[in-house]
């Protein structure tokens, strides 16, 4: 067993290894620094992009931004979670309404509040977030209005809209129920309003105007319109339930950042890490040499890869997501450092370069193993208890902590043993041995 | 020949062919010096004074850019009159920028409304015209989710400490795991702790940058502890027949010795430049954050040599043990 392994180091090694693997962190570095648009497409047709670094999607502490918790206001009960649904659904018209499209709502059913981030761009100097806040939260007030703008009926009145098919022109049409009082007031106004239009608003934007048919009794009527897509069947019912919301919504919290000071800390955060990255490649290249060298490209893989788990997949990278990046390089630094101190130590025994690299790398690696389970534990644990920020911090954590196990333990090794097939990278001294040894 | 070895309390011996540092028998000096610098570090914090952020109690806090001049006192008076609730007003400036801000927090049981911020920020702009008050960072926070807050953040770090526990004890069984996951835990609350009294006696407020703070150093302290710890585990197999259970800490902790300074070095370097870059553009949130890290980074390396390793020797040799027994 342990002679086999051995063998890997020396002549008998390969160069394969260390050239692919460098070849893969050469394309992952690429994406991570470019993207890619990939030339599969997704459901809409359009070709899907993988986004690097430069896309990252950061949260509002870092970008600038508002982030809102809103509550229902004068609202006895705690709302369930329909009608946190409906809720959110009107914030969400009110946000497109306002163009702030770039968002992210919650809803959590266990508090029952809404929490809403949105980024606030540089260019956007006559934005008010104050301002954008309090419409937000304002009740979304539903009406059905006369041609001379006399309000018929309210959101109060309605009891659900939904989408239906109609059977005999086999399209979507959107069915209105309204509750008993609604129903006769619906009885008068279209008894009165035959071959008019009965306007429906949204505050003060018209959704649809209906032209009436008939006297609709009993409560129940549908909406539809020449081409309606089921599409604009559900959004204009979606839109009609919103606008029966019970309860306002009222900000008790909310943080605002101006994009100013985001930009500045995360530019100045990025030059102090390309300095101590570079400080500390230098001291491992001197105090390890050749490990250590190896050990920094392990190192890049790792930061280039917890990138791009964050950039990938669109999470919102924080400033705890940046502590949790750094924390899982530092113990990268460390486990780089444990396995060239440890072959270090193996070489000055005066074995030979297949046994102190076995040695050195089989007595790191529990080290390096331990520390980096116990942490992914930490992270895992913080993943459910932890709310945004921490849940930031624990996504990176975990994402750099799995990475690196993959490169410290297991990239370090293989690049090294596949190094050794160079004769002149077989020198102990490479390694940490004192020269005249 | 070998040279002839300094002697001394602290004088290095020779262990299976190298030089290695009596830590364990001079643990008490130490626990001695770990126990000073807590206490030393509870007297600066309460001169300081714990507080609560308004992310945890509730309140608000208004952060405005502006030019020229003002006087942050007569701010706050005109500001008094204004509002109900205590309002503070201070000032900090950036050493490499030369940019200014105002900071306003106001008490409260409530916070501000998106409404009474409108008109915070109206007052300020009428009542100085010419400065240009804009909002730079604005936290209006209600009491209760302060407190949902701090709760989920604390629950956090307990379970995971609990947890890490669990698993040094079930990895390091061989050496007596309980024990030894029990005095990884002290070592664990000693860094933290540090770490928690730098951010105070800093002058900050406990805040969320504090629960990140704690976390990373949790990351780190027990990272640091099971690299000592491994390495006893390892040298127990090795010398259990021809050394001393304090022979074989000793020589355990003086071969991580080159390892334990490398990284704090390392790290060191890393966290001081973020230091500086913060310091030189008043960025708080980072100052707040390197300061304390780099204080429990330190403690961490430190506290496995002088702590966690001799606490347990202290404890496996109790009542006149030799340490190695099963």
């Amino acid at each position: 067993m342990a002679k086999s392994s051995r063998a890997r180091f020396g002549e008998r090694a390969s160069l394969i290894p260390f050239f692919s693997l460098l070849a893969l962190l050469i394309l992952a570095t690429l994406l991570c620094i470019f993207g890619w648009t990939t030339p599969l497409k997704n459901a809409q047709g359009e070709r899907i992009r993988l986004k690097g670094a430069q896309e990252m999607r950061y949260g509002t502490d870092i970008r600038g931004g508002v982030e809102a918790v809103f509550a229902p206001h004068n609202f006895d009960v705690k709302p369930s979670p329909e009608q946190l649904d409906a809720a959110a659904k009107v914030l969400n018209f009110r946000l497109d309404k306002l163009q702030i499209l770039d968002r992210e709502l919650t809803t959590s059913p266990s508090a029952g509040r809404l929490i809403l981030r949105f980024p606030w761009r540089s260019d956007e100097t006559e934005f008010k977030p104050e301002t954008a806040l309090k419409e937000l939260g304002e009740m979304a007030y539903l009406t059905f209005r006369k041609p001379d703008g006399t309000v018929a009926i309210d959101g109060s009145d309605v009891e659900e809209a939904s989408v239906v098919l109609d059977q005999r022109t086999n399209t979507p049409v959107v069915a209105l129920k309204l509750k008993e009082e609604g129903a006769q007031k619906f009885a008068d106004v279209t008894g009165e309003l035959v071959g008019k239009p009965l306007a429906i608003y949204l505050d003060e934007t018209m959704l649809s105007a209906p032209v009436v048919r008939d006297r609709i009794t009993g409560g129940a009527a549908t909406i539809q319109r020449e081409n309606m897509t089921s599409e604009e069947a559900f959004d204009l019912a979606s839109k009609i339930n919103g606008g029966a919301l019970p309860f306002a919504l009222k900000p008790i919290s909310s943080s605002s950042l101006s994009p100013k000071l985001g930009q500045n800390s995360l530019h100045l955060m990025t030059l102090a890490g390309a300095i101590s990255f570079i400080l500390i490649c230098i001291y491992m290249v001197v105090f390890y040499r050749l490990p250590g060298f190896i050990g920094c490209i392990s190192l890049t893989a790792q930061l280039v890869g917890v990138l791009l788990a964050i950039s990938l997949p669109q999470q919102t990278l924080t400033l705890q997501g940046i502590a949790g990046i750094i924390l899982s390089i530092g113990m990268g630094v460390d486990a780089n450092i444990i396995i060239s101190s440890r072959i270090k130590e193996e070489a000055r025994k005066g074995l030979t370069l297949p046994s102190f690299l076995h040695n050195g790398f089989t007595k790191a690696f529990s080290s390096v193993m331990d520390s980096n389970v116990t942490v992914a534990i930490a992270a895992i644990v913080l993943m459910f208890f932890g709310s945004g920020t921490i849940l930031s911090f624990a996504y990176s954590l975990l994402a750099g902590v799995i990475l690196n196990g993959i490169t410290g333990v297991w990239m370090t090794r293989k690049m090294i043993a596949s190094l050794t097939k160079i004769e002149a990278l077989r020198k102990p001294y490479l390694y940490g041995a004192r020269r005249n040894a | 020949m070998e040279k002839e070895l300094k002697q001394g309390r602290f004088a290095p011996r020779m262990v299976a062919g190298r030089k290695i540092y009596p830590f364990i028998e001079n643990r008490r000096y130490y626990l001695f010096i770990a126990i000073g610098l807590i206490v030393l570090g509870f007297i600066l914090a309460l001169w300081r004074g714990f507080e609560l952020d308004i992310e945890f109690k509730g309140g608000s806090m208004i952060d405005y850019t502006y030019s020229g001049e003002i006087d942050p006192d007569e701010v706050n008076a005109m500001l008094s009159d204004e509002f109900s609730e205590p309002v503070n007003c201070q000032i900090s400036r950036a050493i490499g920028s030369g940019d200014s801000n105002l900071k306003v927090s106001v008490a409260g049981n409530e916070a501000l409304s998106p409404e009474q911020l409108g008109e915070l920020t109206a007052i300020l702009n009428e009542q100085y015209p010419g400065h240009d008050f804009e909002i730079y960072e604005a936290n209006l926070v209600s009491p209760s989710i302060g407190r949902e807050l701090l709760r989920n953040g604390l629950l956090a770090l307990v379970i995971a400490s609990l947890l890490i526990i669990a698993y040094v004890w079930l990895s390091f069984r061989t050496m007596s795991g309980p024990s030894a996951g029990v005095m990884a835990l002290v070592a664990l609350f000693h860094d933290t702790l540090l770490a928690f009294l730098a951010f105070v006696i800093m002058g900050s407020a406990i805040n969320e940058t504090l629960i990140a703070v704690i976390l990373t150093i949790l990351g780190f302290s027990i990272n640091d502890t099971i690299v000592i710890y491994d390495r006893i585990r390892e040298n127990i197999g090795l010398y259990r027949e021809e050394l001393s259970f304090v022979d074989i800490l000793d020589l355990s902790i003086s071969q991580s010795l080159g390892r334990t300074i490398s990284t704090s070095l390392c790290i060191f370097v890393a966290v001081v430049t973020a230091y500086i870059f913060a310091l030189l553009y008043n960025l708080e949130s980072i100052k707040e954050f390197a300061l304390p890290i780099l204080v429990g980074v330190i403690s961490g390396t430190f506290s496995s040599i002088t702590i966690s390793t001799p606490l347990w020797a202290a404890w496996k040799m109790r009542d006149g043990r030799t340490g190695l027994e099963d």
